[in-house]
């Protein structure tokens, strides 16, 4: 038997040939999204301290183009850049064309208009306000569509396989799309209420753990299993050598899906989210430790021998420093989900570099490590200028530490002045203010270690482009290989080969996700709305107006900068009240918790300041507080609230569960005129016209209500 | 809380899924072998090679 496998084999010889058009697409696609991303990341960089950059134009405003950033960095370049990976390697890997050549094209196609839309609607202000998931319902059915088709294509490329061993990488891409199919699915669903509006059908706490839940295996599987794949593909193949430890490939895989999963709650550590749940995500982020540095080592020990060439190569420059970067991240990763860590870091610049350490260092070198092997490969001619390559190693290099050596210094100064008391026990920075203008210096500093690596990638575009110029496509590429023999004998018995022949498995996954769809949209919501009803007695739904100020609140990207959680420390609730309770927040769709405090805590802003500062405030946020990094918001003052809708997100909301009184939703308009009449009258007596229907007199209603159901006490001036 | 009760059962049916696939790929022998997959993928590009060697058989 063992001898008639290799005889059949030669005899089947069968020839056919490789896709690299569509593999040429998604590099295209990687590079210009990429730099785009890249651009948007660096105007940014600069807006955080020169707020006017926006030049007064909503949708280039920080909180804007950050989820912009965000998204095209990981979405749009990280993306594609898996896209053309997988495309290139699963077809060698499996010895046979990609299933679909029309598939693959409505992916490309697809993916790429998920990507315009992104790019139109988030400046816009068209958000569902949950980070890394910030697009609208009918994007987000466009994504769930286009990533089966995705699924599609790799599923039956791999059943019609001529190789019957699948190799590692193909175990991390099939994890690939099938967790991040069932995460997307999970965290988005929401009901709509207009065409480009939609409320999650969690709320508070609840949604707070579906998003993390999400938010955590989205890096895990999208950032770090589909290219860990690629990284066990083309390391060896850019190394001209086997990986150092094939086993130990096997046992990182296995190890690193089973753990990963579980680890989202250390994003909510010291939130209001149970603490057995914040223990769980402290444990299994600890243990993640292990199979993260196994696979970083065996990446690394693939090149004992070759270090030579690693001083001669870019291409292995490059991937060097992308899997070192792999191994800081993900230690330091467990490091930030140990509570002590993580009092300091969380809110914090510390969380920024960590994942730039991630996606510059990792995704970031790891695409142009590949992108500079694979473009003269397809182009059959050598690199246009390795010298170039060279220089755009060193720069992105450079780019990377000065970019992340001032974040973390920012951070760890900016969160040890928060928590500074004198000697009197009084917080000595009061003022919010004093710990950011401290550390502005680091984010000029940053903004230069920025350009320094967009620099890099705009080089990297220039010098692939003119070796396209200079070679000459194999658009398809001939092969032949054996046809997978089909007398092969299983040693435990026939049925069972039957069974395993009809490849059950990925037919199961693709069933799961199908049922999946259905009972998730189905189940979840009628499981969760009866627990959207506070347990709280003073905590009550918000008024029509307060509830359109929130949406404008999530709209403008308040959220990017402001948390609103006040975490149990004494520096805390000092500085902004009593420390959250997950009861305040049934309410909530979606939770606004925030990950990053740029500007100060806003949960218990309400009462704090009188309306008249908030307008002036929004209006020039220097005015009220000199030295302020916050962007003006000028056209909250001009700008009329969109009531239109105002009926039907009441019904929405009771849908979902919220406690309006039956019919709420025909006088919740007169309701609203009456809140916004009392507001603009006081702005009167400040000496203040302004109508009450313009979104700032929302906005303010909804911030001098946060936080005042349960406020028992004045906190002290921040 | 109640909707950690859904993220626990997903994540377990996706585990559930992932041994399932586990137990297939060890059943399906993709692991009797342990080395030459990693040396395997190296030649694959030296397609023409082989075909060269074809033909002169031929």
């Amino acid at each position: 038997m063992e001898h008639s496998v290799p005889l059949q084999s030669e005899t089947n010889l069968e020839s056919f040939r490789y896709d690299n058009k569509i593999v040429m697409l998604f590099i295209k696609a990687t590079v210009i999204w990429g730099i785009i991303g890249m651009l948007v990341g660096l105007t940014i960089a600069f807006q955080i301290y020169i707020p006017a950059l926006n030049f007064g134009i909503p949708w280039l405003t920080f909180s804007h183009i950050r989820p912009l950033h965000t998204n095209g960095a990981i979405f749009a370049f990280v993306g594609n850049g898996i896209f053309f990976g997988v495309y290139y390697s699963l077809q060698r890997l499996c010895k046979t064309r990609m299933y679909s050549d029309t598939l693959g094209l409505i992916h490309f196609w697809g993916w790429q208009l998920i990507i315009v839309l992104a790019v139109v609607t988030i400046p816009l202000g068209i958000t569902t306000g949950k980070e890394y998931a910030e697009l609208e319902w009918p994007i987000d059915i466009l994504i769930t569509l286009i990533w089966v088709v995705f699924g599609i294509n790799m599923m039956m490329t791999i059943i019609k396989r001529r190789e019957r061993h699948m190799y590692v990488a193909i175990w991390f891409y099939i994890a690939t799309f099938v967790t991040v199919a069932v995460l997307h699915i999970i965290n988005s669903v929401e009901l709509p209420v207009s065409l480009l509006k939609s409320y999650p059908v969690y709320a508070g706490v609840q949604d707070a753990l579906v998003q993390w839940w999400y938010g955590h295996n989205a890096v895990a599987f999208f950032l770090t299993t589909p290219y860990l794949g690629l990284m066990y593909y083309f390391l060896p193949k850019a190394a001209e050598r086997p990986i150092y430890s094939y086993k130990l490939s096997i046992i990182h895989f296995w190890a690193l899906i089973f753990i990963y999963i579980w680890a989202g709650p250390h994003h909510l550590l010291f939130s209001s989210l149970p603490d057995w749940a914040q223990s769980l995500g402290t444990v299994f982020s600890i243990m993640l430790l292990a199979p993260s540095w196994g696979g970083m080592f065996n990446g690394l020990l693939t090149l004992r021998g070759a270090w030579d060439k690693v001083r001669e190569d870019p291409v292995l420059k490059f991937l060097v420093v992308a899997i070192t970067a792999y191994g800081m991240a993900t230690f330091e990763g467990p490091m930030l989900a140990i509570k002590s860590v993580n009092a300091i870091s969380h809110f914090t610049d510390w969380t920024i570099a960590h994942v730039h350490v991630g996606v510059l260092g990792w995704n970031g070198f790891l695409t142009f490590g590949i992108l500079y092997w694979i473009v003269p490969k397809l182009f059959r001619t050598n690199l246009w200028s390795k010298k170039l390559a060279n220089a755009h190693f060193w720069i992105g290099f450079l780019g990377i530490i000065i970019y992340v050596v001032p974040l973390y210094w920012a951070g760890i100064t900016q969160s040890l002045m928060w928590k500074q008391f004198t000697s009197d026990g009084i917080l000595q920075y009061a003022n919010f203010l004093e710990t950011v203008t401290q550390i502005i210096p680091m984010y000029i500093i940053r903004s230069v270690g920025g350009t320094l690596y967009f620099t890099g990638a705009v080089l990297m575009g220039v010098n692939l482009y003119k070796t396209m110029r200079g070679g000459s496509f194999l658009a398809e590429e001939e092969a032949s290989a054996p046809a997978l023999a089909k007398s092969y004998r299983e040693p435990s018995g026939a049925i069972k080969h039957r069974i395993l022949e009809a490849k059950p498995i990925p037919f199961l996954i693709a069933a799961l996700i199908v049922i999946l769809i259905g009972s998730v949209v189905e189940i979840v919501p009628m499981f969760l709305i009866k627990t959207n009803v506070s347990t709280i007695a003073a905590v009550k739904p918000y008024t029509p107006l307060e509830l359109t100020g929130r949406d404008i609140y999530v709209a403008e990207g308040c959220y990017t900068c402001h948390s609103q959680l006040i975490r149990p420390f004494r520096s805390e609730t000092m500085r902004y009240g009593d420390y959250a309770k997950s009861g305040e927040f049934v309410y909530d769709h979606p939770f606004q918790w925030g990950s990053k405090r740029t500007g100060p805590d806003l949960e218990r802003e309400g009462g704090r300041f009188p309306n008249s500062w908030h307008y002036f405030h929004l209006d020039d946020p220097q005015s009220m507080s000199p030295g302020s990094i916050m962007p003006r918001f000028k056209w909250l003052l001009v700008d009329d609230a969109d009531l239109s809708i105002l009926p039907a997100k009441i019904n929405a909301m009771i849908t979902l569960g919220v406690p309006y009184p039956q019919n709420y939703s025909n006088v919740a308009l007169t309701d609203y005129n009456t809140q916004a009449n009392t507001i603009v009258a006081d702005l009167k007596n400040s000496g203040i016209i302004v109508q009450p229907q313009k979104k700032i007199i929302a906005l303010i209603a909804y911030l001098q209500r946060l936080g005042t159901d349960i406020k028992v006490t004045k906190p002290a001036p921040k | 809380m109640s909707v950690i009760i859904v993220l626990i059962l997903v994540s377990f049916g996706m585990a559930l899924s992932f041994l399932g696939a586990f137990i297939w790929a060890v059943s399906n022998n993709q692991y009797e072998d342990t080395f030459t997959p990693s040396v395997r993928i190296l030649a694959d590009d030296k397609q023409t090679v082989c075909e060269i060697k074809t033909e002169n058989k031929l």
